[in-house]
């Protein structure tokens, strides 16, 4: 390790881990012995069902002679997200850039909140103390109060001197320790639940402590901090917090299994290196000539360094602008005056920062609670006044649509004229927010006009869209572009205004029709029997081949056909086209039939598993 | 508005006129010629998912300046008259009878916006109603060929200088997808299926 690896080296992150999520999101009792199975498996286990020898990634055969009185329940990966956001919410107070691992598992990064909380320590006993707090009061189980209070607290809680202890066992034992291991002579393994109220010491068994108490709550919280994301995993499951350097000693007593790569721990093993400590010993240089860039990673994971960096789900600037009316406003043009100054006021947040956004959702919120969303394109063209116009558009058309039909336009008419807008309601309740969002934001480029080959978007026609996007909502109002395909509806995609679409390079699309297109398309196809002079129903074969010519063709729903059958007069074909056949799921072996009928209109017909539809009339 | 030179015989100001309604029954091919004439124009397509857009572009219609408003509901008078300031021309299909004194403010609003609006179906108060009356496709045999042309006979009849009717008998679409009178060379027989591939281009070029 140079040194430069080690001032780069990974900044320290804290983990909250909530074990054995699976059970406590089925809800499970907390003497019961549950299991929670997944593909076969067991997934997870209640304290009882582990005390009785059910691990994870048994077979459920297996657990269930451990433990016969085993519950077995499926997993509910739904109601884990759910009952963990509350958790996030209250790491989430701590420090915004919350990372969810899964569901049961969250990390922050540590520098910024362990300042601003007055130490590593502090900060961890903080998220601990709210951790347990949330948990109790969403899952029931006793808190702070309970069992596992004194079990689950970590040691800087209980018992503050000793978390300035292992500083110290780290300054005397190990204070050139990186490229050496400890290499104990036994190797612990460490135990999965194991609540520890220190670090563990080299030689010391890490889960030699406490053992898990049988009879404690099922929901608790534990937390940990080390170098590392991957450590920090680790020092949670154990409940420790490692000092800055020292998590390569943390690591070193753990099986290579630990490292999470199962083929190279089982190889290692093969290579007898048992832990994660003799792993991390071996020369950098040698592990990536022999192992390659998975056991690089996995080397360096072993020596406490960066495999990947924390990522926080969304890392842009909350620019948002809001406005709150006290007392309710029940006037349209107020709201449209501050629309007006927050339009100003989000443009120039946004020039701060040299961004410009995709789209700007503008919220209303109403008194009676309720909350109104309309996204709208900007791309850094709109103005604030036009923006601020939008939400005029946006009042009027949720006015005469009747979205807030109840409470605040108790009885306005549909365009009822200019006044109507004057007085949004009567009496009953207003609006209290008003929040401009801005969305997708990107560094602003400019923009260039487009010079020629392009048609350019008049001004008069982007007020238009807007406005009946106002209306019918963002995707109310498409256009054409080109794309590929043979039938007549595939050869035109519609792609909402607004939305880049790349149209693909021009291809041959063999199969495809000749000759004028169809003015009619069908959006969805309508069933249809083509009949032989016999009366019986005509058929396509493997060699695409008609088993009779057709004679007529009948419509089972005369929507848009104009009667329920009609007599073939000429017909050609059928166009076999296979398409997607590298596509299990999305193959189409289909045949086309252009036939003209007695009524004067010519129709596609198509046949797919024997049944034919009309897919495109031609008038 | 202009239009294909085909129809200038058969509207009487030899054109659309802007701000009016014109009523084209049953036939979108029909509707879609029409339009095809408004090269440089914005045009709305409202409530018509199912317009066939090859064929547009085959009849002049720029996909590029085509907004598609496919499912309006019962919106379509808003969202015409948001359209009508900015566009030139509109294509409608209501998804209800149109009461007269809706059609009337509409038209109003219309006229204001210089927009022409062409309706698929009736319209009350439509200056010009044209409808196909007879139509028939060339280019298929009996389980060979390929559809080439239709020949139709469109009449048009209307208020003021259109109540006389007038008809005119067209390819809508010819072998190219474009729209084009029938020539007299070429006659107006029944049997006639081959007579697309004979004339000429100079023919054609004379005519349009």
């Amino acid at each position: 390790m140079t040194e430069t690896e080690r001032e780069t080296g990974p900044a320290r992150v804290l983990v909250v881990w909530c074990p054995d999520w699976p059970v406590v999101a089925v809800g499970a009792d907390a003497e019961a012995a549950v299991a929670v199975a997944a593909e076969g498996r067991v997934l997870a286990g209640s304290a009882a069902a582990r005390a009785a020898g059910v691990r994870r990634g048994q077979l459920l055969r297996l657990a269930q002679r451990l433990c016969p009185q085993l519950e077995l329940r499926e997993r509910e990966e739904e109601a884990e997200t759910r009952l963990f956001e509350p958790v996030v919410a209250a790491v989430a107070a701590f420090t915004p850039r919350v990372e969810v691992l899964r569901p049961g598992m969250c990390a922050i990064p540590v520098k910024g909140p362990s300042r601003y909380f007055g130490g590593e320590e502090a900060l961890a006993a903080q998220v601990h103390a709210a951790v347990a707090q949330v948990l109790a009061r969403e899952t029931g189980a006793p808190g702070p109060t309970g069992v596992p209070g004194p079990t689950s607290a970590p040691g800087w809680v209980g018992a503050p001197g000793q978390a300035g202890a292992p500083g110290r066992v780290g300054a005397s034992a190990r204070a050139a320790g990186h490229g050496r291991t400890p290499a104990p002579g036994r190797t612990p393994a460490p135990g999965r639940d194991a609540v520890l109220g220190r670090l563990p010491e080299h030689g010391q068994t890490p889960a030699s402590g406490q053992a898990p108490t049988p009879g404690r709550a099922v929901a608790h919280g534990q937390v940990g901090v080390a170098d590392g994301l991957f450590a920090a995993v680790l020092a949670a499951r154990a409940g420790v917090l490692v000092p800055a350097g020292r998590t390569p000693e943390f690591l070193a007593p753990y099986p290579v299994a630990a490292l999470g790569d199962e083929p190279l721990a089982q190889l290692l093993t093969r290579l007898g290196l048992a832990t994660v400590g003799e792993f991390a010993a071996l020369p950098g240089r040698a592990v990536a000539d022999r192992f390659g860039p998975v056991g690089a990673a996995a080397h360096r994971r072993a020596r406490g360094l960066r495999s990947r960096p924390l990522v926080p789900p969304a890392d842009q600037p909350d620019l948002s602008v809001e406005h709150r009316f006290d007392p309710p406003q029940e006037l349209a043009e107020p709201l449209i005056f501050v629309a007006r100054t927050l339009a100003e006021q989000l443009h120039t947040r946004l020039a701060d920062q040299g961004l410009t956004c995709r789209r700007v959702a503008v919220e209303l919120t109403c008194a009676d609670g309720r909350t109104a969303t309309r996204r709208w394109h900007h791309n850094g063209t709109l103005s604030a006044p036009a923006l601020a116009e939008r939400v005029r558009w946006q009042l009027h058309a949720w006015q005469t649509t009747g979205t807030f039909a109840e409470s605040p336009w108790p009885s306005a008419a549909p365009s009822a004229g200019p006044e109507a807008d004057a007085h949004l309601q009567e009496g009953v309740a207003g609006f209290t927010g008003l929040r401009l969002v801005p969305e997708g934001l990107v560094v602003d480029q400019g923009r260039q006009l487009s010079l020629w080959g392009q048609a350019v978007v008049e001004d008069r026609v982007e007020r238009a869209v807007a406005r009946v996007q106002a209306v019918l909502g963002y995707a109310g109002l498409r256009r054409a572009e080109p794309a590929g395909g043979r039938g007549p509806g595939e050869q035109h995609v519609k792609v909402v205004w607004g939305e880049r679409y790349e149209s693909p390079a021009a291809a041959p699309w063999p199969g495809r029709l000749d000759g004028p297109e169809p003015a009619t398309v069908l959006t969805s196809p309508v069933p249809a029997a083509v009949l032989d002079a016999a009366g019986q129903p005509v058929t396509v074969n493997g060699r695409a081949e008609l088993s009779a010519p057709p004679a007529r063709v009948a419509f089972q729903n005369s929507g848009g056909s104009g009667g329920s059958g009609a007599a073939v007069l000429g017909w050609t074909g059928p166009w076999p086209a296979v398409e997607q056949w590298w596509d299990t799921a999305r193959r189409r072996r289909r045949a086309r039939l252009q036939v003209t009928v007695a009524d004067g209109r010519a129709l596609l017909l198509t046949v797919e598993h024997g049944h034919w539809s009309v897919e495109a009339a031609y008038d | 508005m202009p239009v294909l030179p085909v129809f200038e015989s058969l509207l009487p100001e030899g054109g659309l006129r802007r701000g009016a309604a014109v009523s084209v029954v049953g036939d979108v091919g029909l509707l879609l010629a029409l339009a095809g004439g408004s090269a440089g124009e914005w045009v709305a397509a409202v409530g018509l998912p199912e317009l066939g857009l090859g064929a547009a572009a085959g009849y002049g219609l720029d996909l590029r300046r085509l907004l598609l408003v496919d499912a309006p509901g019962p919106h379509w008078p808003e969202v015409v008259s948001a359209l009508a300031g900015a566009v030139g021309l509109i294509l409608l299909r209501p998804d209800a009878p149109v009461p007269p004194q809706l059609a009337a403010r509409l038209t109003a609003v219309l006229r204001r916006g210089g927009c022409a609006l062409l309706v698929a179906g009736p319209w009350p108060g439509a200056v010009l109603r044209l409808q196909v009356g007879s139509a028939r496709w060339f280019g298929l045999g009996a389980g060979h060929g390929q559809l080439q042309g239709r020949q139709v006979e469109v009449m048009a009849q209307g208020r003021g200088a259109a109540t006389r009717p007038r008809t005119a008998r067209l390819w809508l679409p010819d072998e190219h997808g474009e729209a084009r009178p029938v020539e007299a060379a070429a006659g107006v027989g029944r049997d006639e299926s081959a007579a697309v591939g004979r004339d000429e281009p100079a023919v054609r070029l004379a005519a349009v």
